[in-house]
């Protein structure tokens, strides 16, 4: 669940910003819509407790992040949420399963190699935990970085612009695997996007679920009107 | 995988960077290598050269060329002293042993050394083949001498004058071996050895006009300096003082010379080892490069590794251990490479048995070659790694 309330976050030297509050029970999906500029990765900087809010309360997975040290954010965001980054972020001297294991080198535990099988068998991409990033195509990266988010068996999953630069077709595919991946560990999926596509897909995907999905759009500035 | 595991994996993410690095790295280490390889097997050349030698007596002059001439056998002799001289040093009861060196001729540039068998025994010399000389005119080889000149028990050769190779031939003494040491690694090894009698022999045979003439020869005849071992330490305090003021020699203390002499030869090493520790600083400038550029190349993935909940620590310390093992591999091959160099050195200029003995030995003092490494590679990684921990997320997740 993510709850925020009054949320505001201030660049240095600029003027602050303020979030519209959200409130997502467990296991639902939000669509975080926004042109680019309009403080979408802000956001989710501050959902993750990347950085503190200057001001607002804000609750995710039951957890005060306001009330959490930077260590203490830190090993949360290890255990609690898995991030799928637009860019795939797979680093080239490593294998699937190496890159899959950065996830237990950042929390700081020991590597388990059974989870890592088993998470790409999630994702239906088992048979690649041996190869090299430059050795799979778009299509299985992107698969094998849905497997990396979801390792630690995260409450939130965070995509950003998980679409762009995919075709319809593969869109749809994708966004498929996030949904029903999301929906197999129960862990609360915010996808991050200005891509019109998302909203087509959620809306059809969960249509017999009433509020299963909300939508959060930001507006491209969300300064105070001290002009007026 | 634990940190070391894949900050072992991001080096070589760039292999072209990290091999360069680690080379540059490597020549200053292995210059530092190389001198104190250098320094290390000079003091332990000397040392040994000087075998429980106390004091050596000779002509008067720069006691510095008395060592050098007489112990260590680099220099030529200041000038020769009267052996009734050199005998009156053995009533002193301060002196347990007097061992008289007298120098003159050489064969193909290896000293003919007129002593006593007690020199060889100075430095425990064992025979390789043959026997110690037991009359003039013959001669037991040191091993490198018999090694390079090819030279066997039996064999006979004249000397010629000087201390060089080339001099006048004495043609009609010639030399018998009767012996060949074993190496002791050490002066010995170049020397041929002989019986003092027989450096009188050659040059009375060559310079007496007739019988009157040796027979006033005899009576002057000279050796060119006494290597002296004390009955008691404590002679070091007056024998010394005793020779130089109430004899016509001097008396030169060869632990006083050497130190003397490394201090000396030191002055020269401060500027290779100066030049050297450019070299470092160059190579600690490349590592800070390459890990800075490396920092900025990896801002996403390091972004990244924050948002898996990695603590900015974790990534300052990947950092670090990047730079360990480029300190790690630099030291491997910086000591390889000076080994090397030391050796190629010494078999190339065929200063074999001199003062440098070759490459691949390992005195304690290369401890420092690791040790510098560390401290360059870890230091050069400090400011990346700084940069790496204080990176802003916000940026990074904008950076995309």
């Amino acid at each position: 669940m993510i709850k925020t309330t009054g949320l505001e976050f201030a660049y240095p030297a600029s003027s602050p910003l303020r979030f519209p509050d959200v409130d997502l029970p467990q296991g639902t999906t939000l669509l975080l819509r926004g042109s680019s500029g309009s403080g979408k990765s802000t956001w989710l900087a501050l959902v993750a407790a990347l950085v503190p809010p200057i001001a607002g309360s804000l609750e995710v997975a039951g957890q005060n992040l306001t009330a959490l040290s930077r260590v203490q954010a830190d090993a949360w965001r290890a255990r609690t949420l898995g991030f799928l980054p637009q860019k795939l972020h797979m680093s080239a001297a490593l294998t699937v399963a190496q890159n899959l294991g950065l996830a237990f080198w950042a929390a700081g535990v020991a590597q388990d190699h059974r989870r890592i099988d088993a998470a790409l068998a999630a994702v239906g991409v088992a048979e690649l935990a041996d190869r090299l990033p430059a050795q799979l195509s778009g299509g299985q990266a992107q698969r094998v970085a849905l497997a990396r988010a979801v390792l630690m068996q995260p409450r939130v999953i965070a995509a950003d612009e998980p679409t762009a630069s995919l075709d319809d077709d593969a869109a749809r595919e994708g966004l498929q695997l996030l949904h029903s991946t999301a929906q197999l560990y129960g862990a609360t999926l915010v996808i991050a996007t200005h891509d019109a596509r998302v909203g087509d897909f959620l809306a059809g995907a969960a249509a017999d679920v009433p509020g299963h999905v909300q939508a959060l759009r930001l507006a491209r500035l969300q300064q105070p009107e001290t002009s007026a | 995988m634990n940190t070391l595991g894949l900050a072992w994996r991001y080096l070589w993410s760039r292999p072209l960077s990290a091999v360069l690095n680690v080379l540059l790295l490597a020549l200053g280490l292995a210059s530092i290598t190389f001198l104190l390889l250098v320094a290390n097997q000079v003091e332990r050349a000397f040392n040994r050269d000087l075998a429980g030698i106390d004091v050596v007596v000779g002509a008067k002059g720069s006691p510095m060329q008395l060592i050098l001439s007489g112990v260590l056998h680099l220099d030529v002799p200041p000038g020769n002293v009267p052996l009734s001289a050199v005998n009156a040093l053995k009533t002193n009861p301060l002196v347990a042993e007097v061992i008289p060196i007298s120098l003159g001729d050489n064969f193909q540039g290896y000293r003919i050394v007129g002593t006593s068998l007690a020199y060889p025994q100075l430095y425990a010399a064992k025979l390789a083949q043959g026997r110690m000389w037991d009359a003039p005119m013959q001669v037991v080889l040191g091993a490198t001498v018999a090694r390079t000149l090819g030279l066997g028990l039996g064999q006979t050769f004249a000397g010629s004058h000087g201390l060089a190779g080339g001099g006048h031939a004495h043609g009609d003494s010639a030399y018998t071996v009767v012996g060949v040491l074993a190496p002791v690694g050490g002066v010995l090894d170049r020397l041929i050895l002989t019986d003092t009698a027989s450096v009188w022999k050659v040059h009375e045979d060559y310079t007496a006009e007739d019988a009157q003439d040796r027979a006033a020869m005899e009576e002057e005849r000279e050796v060119t300096m006494a290597l002296v071992r004390y009955r008691t330490p404590l002679a070091a305090i007056s024998f010394p003082r005793w020779v130089n003021t109430s004899t016509e020699m001097q008396a030169a203390a060869p632990a006083l010379e050497v130190t003397r002499l490394l201090h000396m030869l030191g002055l020269g090493t401060d500027v290779l080892r100066a030049f050297a520790g450019l070299l470092l600083l160059t190579a600690g400038l490349g590592v800070f490069i390459a890990l800075w550029s490396a920092v900025r190349e990896r801002r996403s993935d390091l972004a990244l590794l924050r948002m898996l909940g990695a603590p900015p620590a974790r990534i300052a310390l990947l950092l670090l251990a990047e730079a360990l093992w480029l300190g790690v591999l630099a030291s491997a091959e910086g000591l390889l490479l000076g080994q090397l160099f030391m050796a190629a050195l010494v078999y190339f200029l065929g200063l074999d048995s001199a003062l440098l003995t070759g490459g691949l030995q390992w005195p304690a003092e290369l401890a420092v070659v690791p040790a510098l490494a560390l401290a360059v590679s870890l230091t050069a990684a400090l400011l990346p790694a700084w940069g790496a921990y204080r990176s802003d997320v916000l940026q990074l997740l904008q950076t995309r």
